[in-house]
């Protein structure tokens, strides 16, 4: 039993706990830095960039065009019930285009590619960590940071942007069919509306979301998996942290992304 | 690999391409390889690690002449497998050098010691073969890394898998063999590229003692067909007196016992370093060990009986 004199203080416990995180945040921003260093150097691992963009973007295709096809027909649903009170149901298509482009879309891709991607690498990673494959790979002279990591970096940074706009676009769809049958609104209608309520700021905002959302979701699961400890528990642990980390790191960046955005291109 | 033709063929495309672009930095390579006459080949000077619970190796200093296989003897946790990733540059020291032919590894840059490492050889425990390839690729792997051409790969891969006895496992995933048969895969793994020196963590560990005998042959002739210098850590006594009793024989291509009289003029140097709690407890010839009257040297004895 502890003596009341061995017991840690709160503060002292608050601190370590402080300390530890810190240490975490330095070593991910140095894993980042190192894995983006390797993209201007050989040699380059295309083959297996090309490979993970199989995997994340066209893997990732069905869940993606599954989601936004009801997430746009569900929207419909939501805010036809208000535009009817003003009889103004012609606006649906720029509130589905303009929430798909600015907001839904980057945000909820990120989700379902961190819940299918940044588990799958960071549950790959710990794997080849615990069962020593990573060390023999260091062993054999060749810098598992550059062949595991920064392939599976460049694909999630190309895939998502592109991954976005087959939501959005699918969203539109699922929007415009439930809109048609629940409101009547015309094809010409609906597609005019959503078009020409996008502005520059609209497609930066929608353009520029995915890229950092796709270098978090790729760095954390990397940087998860490699730093697994504990054998096969520790996999499972850091294949859940990656998923609740760099999920709730695209939700906070995305609110400053968002506010940042929104004061340059809607002053 | 993906199913998809167009994709598979612009992989591919992309892999011979790179081949074509990116010449091996030979000359790094080469200078990696400097080695001294009559100098040793690895030296440990007063190195220690420790982590969270406190020093692991604590002060321990050894040397390895070319040609010799030092046998690491130990219990579980007693250090072994530190001592060889010290060795290999995986690992880096709290304090001390590690001298691995003439580059003090505790302190070189991690981009210097992957290509260092391209000079050596190391066997893990349970193999660490790379679990999305195949047999062939997972041996290739270092010398797809060097850019070798595609032909000499094959042949120098078959080569090495002929030297373990499995070259008909050339297609098998890691998942498909059994414990021994990725060990022998991981021995021609680390000799595909003739490294002078070879680093064994625990190759016979978990193993029946048929097959464990199979990789100790092997290790032989490895050592005595390839001049390779190595470290090799166990728990078993019986791998130590294994690899200094008998040599492979290149004349009648078998493996061979040495003569018992004392005087082995043609044998090749192996020398056991026990190491306990961190410490090298016991250092020197399988003969010193067998007539030793220390209590915990005994109990290894014992245990091979």
């Amino acid at each position: 039993m502890l003596e009341a004199s061995e017991t840690p203080s709160l503060p002292s416990v608050l601190g370590d706990a402080l300390k530890r995180q810190i240490f975490a945040l330095q070593d991910y921003a140095l894993l980042v830095l190192q894995s983006l260093k390797t993209v201007f150097t050989p040699p380059f691992y295309w083959a297996d960039t090309l490979e993970q963009m199989d995997l994340i973007g066209v893997g990732s295709l069905p869940i993606v065009v599954i989601t936004s096809f009801f997430i746009g027909g569900v929207m419909v649903l939501q805010t036809a019930a208000q535009f009817e009170r003003f009889g103004e149901t012609a606006l649906t298509g720029d509130a589905v285009s303009l929430a798909l482009v600015r907001e839904l879309g980057p945000a909820i891709t990120a989700l379902l590619v961190a819940g299918r991607n940044a588990s799958g690498i960071a549950s790959e990673l710990g794997s080849m960590v615990v069962t020593e494959q990573v060390d023999a790979m260091r062993a054999l002279g060749t810098d598992p940071i550059r062949k595991l990591m920064t392939p599976r970096v460049l694909a999630t940074l190309t895939m998502l942007p592109l991954l976005v706009a087959v939501f959005d676009f699918v969203g539109l769809i699922g929007g415009f069919v439930v809109s048609y049958f629940t409101l009547r609104l015309g094809a010409v209608q609906f597609w005019t509306r959503a078009i020409q309520a996008l502005q520059l700021g609209d497609l930066v905002q929608g353009g520029t979301k995915p890229i950092i959302f796709g270098l978090i979701i790729a760095t954390v699961g990397c940087y998860q998996g490699l730093r697994v400890k504990g054998g096969t528990q520790g996999v499972g642990r850091a294949t859940t942290t990656a998923v609740v980390v760099s999920s709730v790191f695209v939700l906070v960046v995305d609110f400053f992304l968002a506010r940042i955005l929104l004061y340059i291109f809607h002053k | 690999m993906p199913q998809n033709r167009a994709l598979r063929f612009l992989l591919v495309s992309i892999y011979n391409l790179r081949h074509a672009a990116f010449s091996p930095a030979l000359e790094t390579v080469l200078a990696m390889n400097q080695t001294v006459p009559g100098e040793p080949l690895i030296v440990f000077k007063d190195v220690r690690i420790g982590f969270d619970e406190g020093d692991v190796l604590g002060g321990i200093s050894f040397e390895v002449e070319p040609g010799e296989t030092k046998v690491l003897l130990g219990e579980t946790g007693s250090g072994k497998t530190l001592v060889l990733k010290l060795a290999a540059g995986l690992l880096r020291p709290d304090s001390g050098h590690i001298l691995v032919m003439g580059h003090d590894v505790s302190e070189m840059p991690e981009k210097e010691l992957l290509d260092f490492r391209r000079r050596i050889g190391f066997v893990f425990q349970e193999g660490a073969l790379f679990d999305s390839m195949n047999v062939e690729a997972n041996v290739a792997f270092r010398l797809v890394e060097e850019k070798v051409p595609e032909e000499e790969t094959e042949a120098r891969v078959r080569e090495a898998l002929r030297f373990v006895q499995l070259e008909e496992a050339l297609e098998k995933f890691p998942a498909e063999l059994s414990g021994g048969m990725r060990r022998r895969v991981s021995i021609a793994r680390a000799l595909v590229d003739r490294p002078p020196i070879v680093f064994y963590d625990s190759p016979t560990a978990g193993l029946d003692p048929v097959t464990s005998q199979t990789i100790i042959n092997l290790i032989l002739r490895g050592r005595d067909l390839q001049d390779v210098t190595s470290l090799l850590a166990t728990q078993r006594v019986q791998d130590a007196f294994g690899l200094a009793n008998y040599r492979f024989d290149k004349a009648t291509g078998t493996v061979t016992r040495l003569s018992s009289n004392g005087a082995r003029p043609d044998a090749p140097p192996t020398n056991i370093l026990v190491l306990r709690n961190g410490e090298i407890f016991f250092e020197g010839a399988t003969e010193e060990l067998l007539h030793s009257s220390d209590q915990y040297l005994k109990q290894f004895l014992l245990s091979a009986e």
